[in-house]
């Protein structure tokens, strides 16, 4: 995966360090005789990496993971973030430090959304001021505009729209470690797919370590720096997702996995990954002559005899023909449309299969806000494809 | 004089004295409601607690509460006890535990288990996910519960009368005794209201005591201002 990015304008450097976490020899029995349902797994999650914990139901995922914010008590076993035993903090202090999303999202129905997000910065003793503050900064990160969302309830909001909130809520406290316990397993698939981009986005923004368990295996190779399979409660393997494609340990593995994983590993790359095609871009608003001139002088190539207007803040308006600027004195503002319109965070599989359903030939990338940064079709991504099998 | 007129002349006769009885009725009903609503609220969220066992507990005193008549509860007391207000006081207020109690039980076992989960994992100790999270959901119900025992509580006080606690009772079993019915009517009226009057209010505050959030969930809503 790419490295981070620098943190955007604006917003300084990510306050709180991602914090290591290491489990070992991790084992719950729930009764004394019975099986373990986490039977002694051991594995170290890199400061800022995301962990997808998969595997099939009841092979003691959210057991693990609720081990980690002890929800549960382990049986035996360790865990340690950064070098220190979980066992050091009392269980609402370290609860505090540790961003919990599960899939229920549980907001509290009677308080308001930025009510709810401030949960745990009041927790913590935060004044006023802060908390407010803090509010704000996260409603406008996952995209609901802090004055018209911010006293709604959740009865109010969308599912994908309270899906965020629980994710603003998990990170206000700015915890080096983030649980999430299959986030976006109930909204549809297309909120799905947002919401994992933006979550994304997020985590490059303000790194955070964060243990996903999913039973997805397309978002666990989407989300995941490294993939634990599990399997009654043990680990089977646990790996980048390239490897776990390329290389499945075992047949259990491979099963899970899945037979189609060459078109699995299109999720492995993302736009942002591939040379896109430059597009042809015009600016509403810009004087008609001085179009003609940069189509002229060949400085503006028309695909398939249409240019894309973009608005003045360089996000993509819509499509239109050379010849619909004949007559005009400025670039008209909108008519027609530019979809599909493809965040640079997107995984070529989802590209693939956005521009396959729109019909259209080309999809428009845009960068963090949403500016134009080229196009991409899919000569683009066979061509993706083929790199790889050419270096293997 | 129409017979409205004459209860009206016996309600105030000073020998019946109307408004004192209103006013001792008042006293015993919401002295046993205060009581019973501080048992029903404690029983309920403990018995919510405790777990499966406890529900059993509860429904059996539900439905139990509404089988035994309340006099005869005031008669069982009334033997160990000496006559007069508390033998009432506390067989009014035995009368209204069961409606709290259940709803308060009801309640708090009724909040989302995904908002209780998350407030646990967010670091909030049990004391608070109670306080913060569970009571707030639960208080409408509680309330409603509230609302049935006044109701039954103004009702059944009547009886009070017979175990010399006073009350409005004391008019009616006069009347009874001299077969005056605008005697009667004057204890028996305004036991009515007072009846009435409880339930209004009650469902007043239950509408209070709804968090907007969930009166949205309800589609109880009324239209936000867009400010
Ligand atoms: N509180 C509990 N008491 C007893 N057994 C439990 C408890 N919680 C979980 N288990 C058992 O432990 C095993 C692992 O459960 P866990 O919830 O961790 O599975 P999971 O991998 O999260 O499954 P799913 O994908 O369905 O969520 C299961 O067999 C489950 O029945
Ligand atoms: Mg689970």
């Amino acid at each position: 995966m790419a490295a981070l990015d620098p943190a955007p304008p604006g917003r300084g450097p990510a306050e709180v360090a991602a914090g290591v976490l290491e489990l070992s020899d991790l084992t719950k029995r729930f009764s004394a005789h019975g099986r373990a349902a986490v039977d002694g797994i051991s594995l170290t999650v890199p400061a800022g990496e995301v962990c997808v914990l998969i595997g099939p139901s009841g092979c003691g995922k959210t057991t693990a993971m609720r081990m980690i914010n002890r929800l549960i008590e382990p049986t035996s076993g360790d865990i340690r973030l950064d070098g220190r035993s979980v066992r050091d903090f009392s269980p609402h202090q370290l609860r505090r430090r540790i961003g919990y999303v599960i899939q229920q999202v549980g907001l509290m129905p009677h308080l308001t959304v930025a009510a709810n997000v401030a949960t745990v910065p009041r927790l913590l003793g935060w004044d006023r001021e802060r908390t407010r503050a803090r509010t704000r900064e996260l409603l406008d990160l996952i995209g609901l505009d802090p004055d018209e969302y911010g006293p709604r309830y959740p009865a109010e909001l969308s599912g994908g729209q309270q899906q965020r909130v629980g994710l603003a809520r998990a990170l206000a406290g700015d915890p080096p470690l983030m649980l999430m316990d299959e986030p976006f397993s109930a909204v549809d698939p297309i909120t799905r797919e947002r919401l994992q981009n933006d979550f994304l986005r997020l985590h490059r923004a303000v790194p955070k370590t964060v243990v996903f368990v999913s039973h997805d295996i397309d978002e666990a190779v989407k989300m995941g720096d490294r993939v634990a399979v599990m399997r009654e409660g043990r680990i089977v393997q646990y790996a980048p997702p390239a490897e776990l494609l390329a290389r499945p340990a075992d047949d259990f593995v491979a099963d899970f996995v899945g037979a189609d994983r060459a078109l699995k590993s299109l999720s492995l790359t993302r736009l942002e990954d591939l040379d896109l095609l430059p597009a042809p871009l015009v600016r509403a608003g810009d004087e008609v002559a001085a179009v003609r001139a940069r189509l002229e002088s060949g400085e503006l190539e028309p695909l398939g005899g249409t240019v894309l207007v973009v608005d003045p803040g360089g996000r993509p308006a819509a499509w239109i023909p050379v010849a619909r600027l004949e007559g005009q004195v400025r670039v008209p503002a909108d008519a027609g449309q530019a979809d599909p319109v493809l965040d640079r965070i997107t995984t070529l599989r989802d590209a693939l299969s956005a521009i396959l359903e729109s019909g259209a030939a080309y999809g428009t990338v845009v960068d963090g806000e949403g500016r134009v940064t080229g196009l991409v079709g899919l000569d683009e991504i066979g061509r993706a494809i083929r790199r790889p099998a050419e270096v293997a | 004089m129409s017979l409205l007129q004459e209860t009206w002349q016996a309600y105030t006769d000073p020998l019946n004295d109307g408004w004192g009885r209103t006013v001792e009725h008042i006293r015993l009903s919401l002295t046993a409601l205060a009581l019973a609503t501080v048992a029903g609220v404690v029983l309920g969220i403990t018995a919510a607690k405790v777990g499966r066992g406890a529900a059993v507990v509860v429904v059996t005193i539900g439905n139990l509460g509404r089988m035994v008549p309340t006099l005869a509860i005031i008669g069982i007391i009334v033997v160990f006890f000496p006559l007069g207000f508390w033998p009432a006081a506390i067989g009014l207020f035995l009368l209204g535990i069961p409606p709290i109690l259940v709803n308060a039980y009801t309640g708090i076992r009724d909040v989302d288990p995904g908002a209780r989960e998350a407030s646990r994992g967010m670091g909030l100790s049990r004391r608070q996910v109670l306080t913060r999270v569970e009571l707030p959901l639960a208080l409408p119900l509680i309330v409603a519960g509230v609302r049935t025992s006044a109701v039954e509580i103004v009702a059944t006080a009547t009886l009070a009368g017979l175990v010399g606690a006073g009350g409005l009772g004391v008019l009616v079993l006069a009347g009874l005794g001299n077969n005056q019915t605008e005697v009667i009517l004057a204890g028996a009226i305004p036991v009515a209201i007072l009846a009435v009057l409880a339930e209004l209010v009650f469902a007043g505050a239950e509408r209070l005591a709804t968090p907007r959030g969930l009166r949205i969930t309800r589609g109880l809503a009324t239209q936000r201002g867009t400010a």
